[in-house]
C-alpha cells in the first residue's frame, strides 16, 4: 500500500518536473529570439534570421502533413503562395483604399487564405494517402503555379505582384520600415505559430492524425473517419503554411510565380526530410541548417546544389530520420551513461570522414573548373592553394586523399560498429 | 483542313513521345507500386548520354548506346537505391525518387552546363517527307512516329505473348506465390525497372533533337507525365496510351487555334465591359487558348480525378 503511494508521488513529481522541462526550450526559444538581433545585428544577418523564421513556421506547418499526417506534398508552396499573394493585395488596399488594418495582424487573414484554399483542395484530395495524395498536390500544385502566368489581375503575371508594408497605421509609432521591426514581429509569429502547431499536435486530433498515418484501417475501426482526420490535418497545415506566406510578403514586399512553384515545394519537402519528419524540432533544425548551408555554401561554391541533392539522397537512404533523428540516437547511450565511451571511437572515424568529403569535394570542384571555367582561365584557388585545375596533379592528389579516407574508413568501422553496439548495451560487456 | 491534318499529325508525334515515358512510368507503378519521380530525369540523361556520343561516333550508335546506358543506370538504382528504401515504405521511395531527380538534375548541370546542347537530327533525315498545304512534315518526325509504333507493339507481343511477360503480368498481381514458384521476383522487378528507365532514355535521344537538350527537360516534361498516367488510370497500358494522345493533341491543337475568350464570351451574349484595363475580370476577357493551352492537362486531371477518380482504363480507384 505505502509502496503504491510512493510510485504515485513520485510519478507525480516526474509528471511536475517533465512539465517544467516542457516548458525550458519554449522559454530559451523566446530569450534567444530576442538576443539574436543584437548578435547578428547586420542587414545580411537580420535578412538571413528573418528567412529562417518564415522557413521554419513553413517546414513546420509541412511538417504537420508529412510527419504527423503521413501525407507527402508536392505542391505545398501553393498555400504558401496563395496567402503570401492574398497580404500583397490587402497591403495595397491598405496603402490605397485607406482600408485600416494594421500590419501585425495581417498574417492572420493570409493563413485564412490559405485555411480557405487548402479546405478546397483538401476536400477531393485527402480521400487517400500516399501516392494518390501525392500525385493530386503534384497535379493541383502546377496548376496553380500554370494559371499564375495567366491571370494578371491576381498573379501580377512574369514581374508578380509588390505593396509597401509601411502604409499600414502605425501601433505604438512602428511602421515597419527597418529589418529589424521587421525581425521582431516575424519572430512573434514563429513563436506563436510553433506553440500552436505544437499544442494542435497534443491534441485529440492531432493524436488521431498520426494514428490514421500509422494505419488508417484500426483507425477507421475505432469509428473515425480517416479522410476527415486528414482534412483537418491539410488544414490546419494550410492555414499555418498561409501565415509564412504573409510573413513572406511582409519582409520581401513582392510574390512571383516561383513562391507557387515545384521547385519551392519541393525545398520545403528536403528541408523537412533533412531535419527529420518523426520529431517537433525536426523541421525547426531542418530549416536552420538548410538556411545557413544556402547562405555560406553558396558564398564558396557554385555547385552548392548539388552537395545539397548529394546530402539530401543520401539522407534518404542512410538516415530516413534526418539530423534530429542523429541526435536522438545519442539519448540511450546518455541515459545509460556512456556517452563519454563514444568519443574516442567518433574522434577516430573524423579523420577520415572529414577527408574523404573535402577529398570528394575536392574532385569535383576540380572537374567543374575544368568543365566550365572561361577559356583561358584555368588557375583556381581551393582551401587556399591556387593552382592550374587542367593538370592531372592536384585531380590525383584529391582522388588519393578520398581514396585513402575510404580505406581508412573501412578498417575503422568494424571497431566503431562495436563500440557503438556497446554503448546501446545496458551493464558492463565484460 | 489541312491544318487540322498537321496537328493531328503533330499531336501524334507529342503524344507517342509522351506514351513512351509513360509506359515505362506505368510498367513499374503496377510492378513495385512505387511512382518513380526522377523518370522524367532518366529521359534527359538518355538525350544528353545521346548528344555526347553523338560528338564521337555520330547519331546511330547513340540511339543505340544511350538507352542501354541509361537502362542500366535505371537498374543500378533500382538495386541499389530503391530496394534499400523499400523496406520503410511508399511514401520514403517516393521521396528518394524525387531527390534522385533533382540530383540528376544537378549532375547534369554539373557535366553540360545550363545551356542547351546543340543536339540535332542526322543528316540523312533532314528532310521534309511530304507537305500538306504548304506546311513541310520533317522525316525525323515520322521516323519517331515508327519507332514509338514498333516500341508500342514490342511491348505488347512482350507482355502478352512470352514467358517474360507472363512472369511479369503475374508477379504484378501476386508477387509472393510467384516467388514461391521459384521465380526471382527481386531480378524481375530490377529487369522491369531497368527497361522502363531505358525506355525514358530511348524517348529522350529521340526528343532531344525536336525538344531541345537542356537541364530543365525533366522538368518539363516530368509532371505531364504523371498527368498522363493519373488521367489514363495508374497501372494501365492502354490508358497510358489513350491519355498520351489525347494530352499530346490537346496540347498541339490549343497551340495553333487562336480562338480568344473575347469572342466566346461575345458570342453568348455578354459584352465588354467598358473599364476593362481596371476591371478585375480583365484576364477573363483577355485569355487566348494558345495561353490556356498550358494547363488543360492539369485541369483534364482535376476533372478526372473528380468525376473518374480510377482514370480513362483503370480499374483501381485512385
Amino acid at each position: 500500500m505505502s509502496l503504491a503511494g510512493e510510485t504515485n508521488a513520485s510519478a507525480q513529481a516526474g509528471a511536475n518536473s517533465v512539465n517544467w522541462l516542457r516548458l525550458l526550450p519554449w522559454g530559451l526559444a523566446v530569450v534567444l529570439l530576442a538576443i539574436l538581433p543584437f548578435v547578428f545585428g547586420s542587414g545580411a544577418g537580420l535578412t538571413v534570421l528573418n528567412q529562417m523564421a518564415i522557413t521554419i513556421i513553413f517546414a513546420l506547418a509541412y511538417n504537420m502533413l508529412l510527419g504527423q499526417g503521413g501525407m507527402l506534398s508536392f505542391g505545398h508552396a501553393v498555400y504558401m503562395g496563395l496567402g503570401g499573394f492574398f497580404c500583397v493585395h490587402l497591403m495595397n488596399r491598405v496603402e490605397f483604399d485607406g482600408l485600416w488594418l494594421p500590419l501585425p495582424l495581417l498574417p492572420l487573414f493570409g493563413g485564412l487564405f490559405g485555411l480557405l484554399f487548402a479546405v478546397i483542395v483538401g476536400s477531393f484530395s485527402t480521400r487517400r494517402a500516399g501516392t494518390v495524395f501525392a500525385m493530386i498536390s503534384l497535379g493541383v500544385g502546377e496548376l496553380i503555379a500554370a494559371c499564375s502566368i495567366i491571370i494578371v489581375a491576381f498573379f501580377g503575371g512574369e514581374e508578380g505582384v509588390s505593396a509597401d508594408r509601411t502604409m499600414g497605421p502605425a501601433l505604438l509609432g512602428i511602421d515597419f520600415s527597418s529589418q529589424k521591426e521587421v525581425y521582431y514581429l516575424s519572430a512573434c509569429w514563429l513563436l506563436i505559430s510553433a506553440a500552436a502547431m505544437y499544442l494542435y499536435s497534443r491534441t485529440p486530433v492531432g493524436r488521431m492524425a498520426n494514428a490514421v498515418r500509422d494505419n488508417e484501417e484500426r483507425a477507421e475501426f475505432l469509428g473515425y473517419s480517416q479522410r476527415k482526420v486528414r482534412f483537418m490535418s491539410f488544414c490546419a497545415s494550410g492555414f499555418f503554411a498561409g501565415i509564412a506566406g504573409a510573413l513572406f510578403a511582409i519582409n520581401f514586399e513582392i510574390l512571383t510565380e516561383e513562391n507557387l512553384n515545384l521547385a519551392t515545394s519541393g525545398s520545403v519537402l528536403l528541408i523537412t526530410f533533412l531535419g527529420g519528419v518523426g520529431f517537433f524540432v525536426g523541421p525547426i533544425i531542418g530549416a536552420i541548417v538548410f538556411t545557413l548551408l544556402q547562405t555560406v555554401l553558396s558564398l564558396f561554391t557554385e555547385i552548392w546544389q548539388l552537395y545539397l541533392g548529394i546530402l539530401f539522397v543520401m539522407t534518404v537512404m542512410f538516415f530516413p530520420f534526418g539530423l534530429t533523428g542523429l541526435i536522438a540516437i545519442h539519448f540511450r547511450p546518455y541515459q545509460l551513461g556512456k556517452l563519454g565511451t563514444l568519443i574516442i571511437p567518433y574522434a577516430l572515424i573524423a579523420g577520415p570522414a572529414l577527408g574523404f568529403a573535402l577529398g570528394s569535394a575536392c574532385v569535383m570542384e576540380i572537374l567543374f573548373h575544368a568543365r566550365h571555367a572561361a577559356l583561358g582561365d584555368e588557375t583556381m584557388t581551393l582551401l587556399g592553394v591556387s593552382f592550374n585545375s587542367h593538370s592531372p596533379a592536384p585531380l590525383l592528389l584529391a582522388v588519393a586523399v578520398a581514396g585513402l579516407s575510404v580505406w581508412a574508413l573501412r578498417k575503422l568501422l568494424p571497431a566503431f560498429k562495436d563500440a557503438w553496439d556497446e554503448a546501446n548495451h545496458a551493464g558492463d560487456a565484460s | 483542313m489541312s491544318l487540322v491534318l498537321v496537328n493531328l499529325l503533330d499531336g501524334l508525334v507529342t503524344g507517342l513521345l509522351l506514351f513512351m515515358l509513360c509506359s515505362g512510368l506505368t510498367l513499374i507503378f503496377s510492378m513495385m507500386g512505387v511512382l518513380n519521380f526522377a523518370h522524367a530525369s532518366f529521359f534527359m540523361l538518355g538525350a544528353y548520354f545521346a548528344y555526347q556520343i553523338s560528338t564521337y561516333v555520330g547519331f546511330w550508335p547513340g540511339l543505340l548506346i544511350a538507352p542501354v546506358v541509361v537502362g542500366v543506370a535505371g537498374a543500378l538504382v533500382e538495386r541499389y537505391g530503391l530496394r534499400r528504401v523499400h523496406k520503410h515504405g511508399h511514401v520514403p521511395e517516393l521521396i528518394f525518387t524525387f531527390g534522385l531527380a533533382l540530383l540528376i538534375e544537378e549532375v547534369v548541370q554539373f557535366f553540360w552546363g545550363k545551356s542547351q546542347m546543340a543536339f540535332e537530327e542526322p543528316e540523312i533525315l533532314k528532310f521534309a517527307a511530304f507537305s500538306i498545304a504548304g506546311n513541310a512534315f520533317p522525316a525525323y518526325k515520322v521516323f519517331m512516329i515508327f519507332v514509338a509504333v514498333g516500341i508500342f507493339l514490342a511491348l505488347l507481343y512482350i507482355l502478352t505473348k512470352t514467358r517474360v511477360g507472363m512472369i511479369i503480368q503475374a508477379a504484378l498481381s501476386y508477387p509472393e506465390t510467384v516467388q514461391n514458384l521459384g521465380h526471382n521476383v527481386p531480378l524481375v522487378f530490377m529487369g522491369v525497372f531497368g527497361v522502363g528507365t531505358a525506355l525514358a532514355g530511348l524517348a529522350g535521344v529521340m526528343a532531344g533533337p525536336v525538344l531541345g537538350t537542356f537541364p530543365g527537360m525533366a522538368v518539363v516534361l516530368g509532371s505531364i507525365v504523371f498527368v498522363t498516367i493519373v488521367v489514363g488510370g495508374l497501372g494501365s497500358l492502354w490508358g497510358a496510351l489513350a491519355a498520351s494522345l489525347l494530352i499530346g493533341w490537346l496540347q498541339t491543337f490549343a497551340a495553333s487555334y487562336n480562338v480568344t475568350m473575347k469572342d466566346v464570351l461575345t458570342s453568348v451574349g455578354l459584352s465588354e465591359p467598358a473599364d476593362l484595363a481596371t476591371s478585375a475580370l480583365r484576364d477573363l476577357w483577355t485569355l487566348t487558348l494558345p495561353q490556356i493551352g498550358p494547363i488543360l492537362p492539369y485541369l483534364l486531371m482535376v476533372l478526372v480525378l473528380a468525376f473518374r477518380p480510377q482514370g480513362l482504363f483503370g480499374k483501381r480507384e485512385t
